[in-house]
């Protein structure tokens, strides 16, 4: 199982899903409605580090966190 | 690491002295802080902000090395939680030998904080904390998953 993780104002509980890659969770994830905005804008980490490879494949354990736009100071 | 998180708004006059008292004999000939303070505007009462540390201390991690590349040192102050109108959130400071890398340093540093470090900002207003999505920035490769 993969953990997915919405950081910041994303409103949802972590999910624990069965995917083999970047490809599939965001297949997954256009299933819910109230992340369709937040998918177009936000960057993804995989176990912490930024990654922009949709084809990177996943494995059990792993933690993707979604990461909408941001402004700190 | 030189990154500190606070509850709350920001000491700024002792972090910066300490700062000052830590690196004035590393033989820097320059120390330039941006220090980020709540205006009053829009109706709000103040700030609060959202952190994710790991990320964050990697991306500073990453300008500590780009510092000291140049002889120089970063280092940061951030609020986490709420900050009310004229309290500071942000301290950011260059140490460096030459005026000119740490000019060039600090103007650099703190755009990409703006555009990178995973910090989230809400208004306070009316009792609500707000979202300040028409303030912030997209994080370079978003949209990956859409």
């Amino acid at each position: 199982m993969v953990t997915v993780e919405f950081l910041g104002p994303i409103n949802m509980d972590r999910l624990e899903l069965k995917v083999e890659s970047l490809n599939e969770l965001s297949e997954e994830l256009k299933r819910y409605s109230e992340l369709n905005s937040w998918l177009k804008n936000s960057a993804v980490a995989v176990n912490d580090e930024i990654v922009t490879d949709k084809s990177l494949a996943l494995s059990s354990g792993d933690r993707v966190s979604l990461l909408p736009p941001v402004c700190g100071g | 690491m030189s990154l500190e998180l606070y509850k709350g708004s920001l000491n700024v006059s002792e972090i910066l002295d300490r700062w000052y008292s830590d690196t004035k004999n590393s033989n820097y000939g320059a120390y330039i802080p941006f220090i980020g303070t709540v205006r009053d505007e829009s109706g709000i009462d103040g700030l609060s902000f959202d952190i994710y540390r790991p990320i964050l201390e990697k991306w500073f991690s990453k300008w500590q090395e780009r510092a000291k590349e140049l002889g120089a040192e970063v280092r940061m102050a951030h609020s986490e939680g709420d900050v009310l109108l004229h309290e500071s959130s942000y301290i950011s400071a260059v140490f460096s030998p030459k005026r000119r890398v740490a000019l060039e340093l600090i103007d650099e540093f703190v755009e990409d904080f703006k555009a990178n470090a995973p910090i989230w900002k809400y208004d306070l207003k009316n009792g609500e904390r707000l979202y300040a999505e028409d303030r912030s920035t997209a994080i370079n490769g978003s949209g990956l998953l859409s």
